[in-house]
């Protein structure tokens, strides 16, 4: 039976809404307009919201100190490599353990998760060295490789979801009519997990674009991503929060866009598995 | 020969001149922090790429701390990503120590390395060692405005006590004009509020350990310096000033708002610019207080460069640091950009340089403040440690930010001075125990 939804009650639900969404994006917001402040404004109090002398130096001067392109470009390979190959592993990973549970499979899954359990920098060291060792410091092979280790328990985890919904008898009925299990899952399991893929695979790139640990640390110059590009406009002597936000700015943006355009996608991806 | 023949040899020509080029060029990576020097340096280093054609720079900036945790993990595990690090006096006696750091004895004459100021120099060494280079150093002192204290009826002497500069701060607080009497740093951290609390306390007489590492938060002389502290700037600071740092303060004085200010030397070039300052006509400088104990508070940093002992081109990198800290670098940010823009406080030849002196009307207060203070000795009663501001032990970043949180929670209201330093005494009981300096 549909519960009875009062306009008074559904007003109430609008404003909480708008005021949460507000909430949530007011420091992104506080980011973009900062961003165009002088310095003295940008830490001037009481703060200035809209009315200060708009310009546009603080992103003149980031561009002039270091090329956000470069850093741009390594972050786009690094985050859609890691969350291509990432999800190369995790759709048949996914598919056995949707379809062809052992006893032991949910074990694993849980196992897998518990490898997120650990702070990062407990392992950083002997990754250090392994990367040292394999000359994977610096490069983007090495980085694309560990963001896809650090996201593929996620990646599996919810392509598990999307997959349990999907009944087996369709795939079954498929191999029926002959079909091998690499056409069975490329012909007839992904289309029809198509939502939850596209989800999937947003989420991990958003994931592996703000990924700050790793991309920081195995890093110097060559495969630096925009991460490494917004740590070093903290300055320890003289006022930089507006064009720390500049760079902030120019980081976020083509994440933020993606995010925009692919929102529907996303909802739905992420309302669609184990917890609606 | 076709055409496309020609342009094959050609092209192949071009690539073996490109490969002969790049097998003899070492590339040096550098890690620096982001301020105007450094900025201003990476602007000036065709100056070195033209002295030196087979080596290329390649630059990493990095913000502080990320700066630190990278570089350690790399020298740590011997991965030799850096060539050149930019490091502070807080980090040189223990990474030295550690063996972290190419030592660097065997600086050639003409770099004339006794040029260096002695304070500085001793806080880049240890047993004698030199482990980095100064690219600029500072001290504190105060900054005051002398329109301010002639309307008052005050004079500020060049080496004032404690006690003058309580009375001149009630005297210029002006409040409803939004002029505050004092402007200290209230922000939490081991680089912020403790900086310029040690300081103060070490001018008091106090001291963070005594010889045995026990703290010493419990003494009176602590408790005298945190109570004026707390008093000075509940009755005469800005508001809200428990979330004031370095930044922060910087534009309350250049927007006029106070009436003095006890911090970096290096900020006296950005309050005397009249580009960014309403008050740069109006400044005075005068040595950090003291309470007649014989210290005054004062302290001593330096950004230094230094090569890691993983570094796998050790050799340029010396050619390199040489260039950056020479009195030629000197000589070619004053060609480029005026002799107020060289970086200070490292060489006394600088401080005898009439140009420089007369373009940097701070520069004798700079000299004599940063030659006042003593990172070997640096309070009344003797102390296990090196360091003015900062004790140079890899505990102290933990344990300082911890024991700031405590004094800002003071300034904010939320305890009192008593407290605070029980909370203080109690975190650095409990985190030298843990660390095994006491039982």
């Amino acid at each position: 039976m549909a519960r009875a939804v009062t306009p008074q009650r559904k007003l109430l639900n609008t404003v909480l809404a708008w005021a949460v969404a507000l909430l949530l994006f007011f420091p992104i917001l506080w980011t973009f307009l900062t961003s165009f402040k002088p310095e003295p404004i940008a830490v001037a109090s009481p703060p200035q919201f809209l009315f200060f002398d708009w310009t546009v130096k603080n992103y003149v001067d980031v561009q002039n100190q270091r090329n956000y392109f470069d850093y741009f470009w390594n972050s786009v390979i690094i985050s859609l490599g890691s969350t291509i190959l990432g999800l190369a592993v995790a759709v048949p990973a996914a598919w056995s353990m949707a379809f062809v549970p052992g006893s032991k499979t949910r074990d694993l899954l849980m196992w897998m998760l518990s490898t997120k359990m650990m702070p990062a920098v407990g392992v950083l060291v002997p990754i250090y060295l392994i990367f040292k060792t394999l000359g994977l410091l610096d490069s983007r092979i090495g980085l694309t490789l560990i963001l896809t280790l650090i996201n593929l328990p996620i990646i599996v985890w919810m392509l598990y979801t999307y997959f349990k919904e999907i009944p087996g008898e369709i795939l079954e009925a498929a191999r029926m009519d002959g079909a091998s299990l690499m056409s069975e899952i490329l012909y007839v399991l992904t289309p029809m997990a198509v939502p939850g893929i596209a989800s999937t695979f947003l989420l991990n790139v958003i994931m592996a674009w703000n990924e700050a640990f790793w991309t920081i640390n195995l890093t110097v110059t060559d495969a630096a991503p925009l991460t490494k590009f917004i740590s070093g406009f903290s300055s320890p002597q003289g006022l930089f929060y507006a064009k720390l936000s500049a760079a902030s700015t120019m980081a976020i943006a083509p994440i933020l866009i993606m995010g925009w355009f692919s929102q529907r996608q996303l909802v739905r991806g992420l309302t669609f598995g184990a917890v609606k | 020969m076709t055409m496309t023949t020609r342009a094959l040899l050609g092209a192949t020509a071009l690539c073996a001149i490109g490969l002969a080029a790049s097998a003899q060029e070492t590339t040096l990576t550098i890690a620096t922090v982001n301020n105007g020097d450094m900025v201003r340096m990476q602007g000036l280093t065709d100056d070195f790429t033209a002295q030196h054609p087979d080596i290329a720079l390649e630059w990493v900036t990095l913000e502080e701390n990320v700066l630190r945790q990278n570089v350690t993990t790399d020298i740590a595990t011997n991965g030799g990503q850096y060539d050149v690090i930019t490091i502070g006096t807080y980090e040189v006696p223990i990474w030295g120590k550690q063996g972290w750091l190419v030592p660097l004895n065997d600086l050639p004459a003409e770099y004339d390395v006794n040029d260096i100021l002695p304070p500085i120099r001793a806080g880049l060494s240890v047993d004698d060692n030199l482990y980095a280079v100064p690219f600029y150093g500072e001290s504190s002192f105060i900054m005051y405005r002398k329109d301010l204290f002639e309307a008052a009826g005050l004079t500020m002497p060049d080496a004032p006590t404690w006690d003058f500069v309580k009375e001149a701060a009630a005297k210029l607080n002006d409040a409803d004009a939004g002029v505050y009497g004092i402007c200290l740093r209230g922000k939490a951290g081991w680089g912020e509020n403790v900086a310029f609390l040690t300081t103060m306390a070490n001018s008091y007489g106090a001291r963070w350990f005594d010889e045995n590492w026990q703290p010493q938060f419990d003494s009176p002389e602590w408790k005298a310096a945190i109570t004026d502290y707390l008093d000075l700037m509940n009755n005469y600071g800005p508001p809200g000033a428990s979330s004031n740092g370095f930044n922060e303060n910087l534009t309350l004085f250049q927007q006029g708002k106070c009436g003095m200010w006890i911090d970096a030397t290096v900020a006296a070039s950005f309050v005397t610019d009249p580009n960014n300052s309403t008050v740069a006509d109006k400044v005075g400088f005068a040595l950090a207080p003291d309470a007649g104990k014989g210290k005054r508070a004062n302290w001593l940093w330096s950004w230094a460069l230094a090569i890691p002992s993983s570094s796998d081109a050790p050799d340029a990198a010396k050619q390199f640091i040489e260039w950056a800290t020479s009195k030629g670098y000197t000589e070619l940010v004053a060609a480029n950009e005026g002799w107020a823009n060289v970086p200070p406080g490292t060489r006394t030849s600088l401080y005898e340089n009439q140009e420089y002196l007369s373009a940097a009307p701070f520069a004798q207060m700079t000299i004599d403040s940063i030659n006042a203070a003593d990172p070997q000795q640096p309070t009344v009663d003797p102390v296990p440690y090196t360091g003015v501001q900062f004790v140079a032990i890899p505990e102290f970043q933990g344990l300082g930010t911890s024991v700031g949180q405590e004094f800002s929670a003071a300034l904010a209201g939320e305890k009192t001075a008593d407290e605070a330093l029980a909370s203080a005494q109690e975190i650095a009981t409990q985190e030298m125990t843990s660390a095994g300096y006491i039982q």
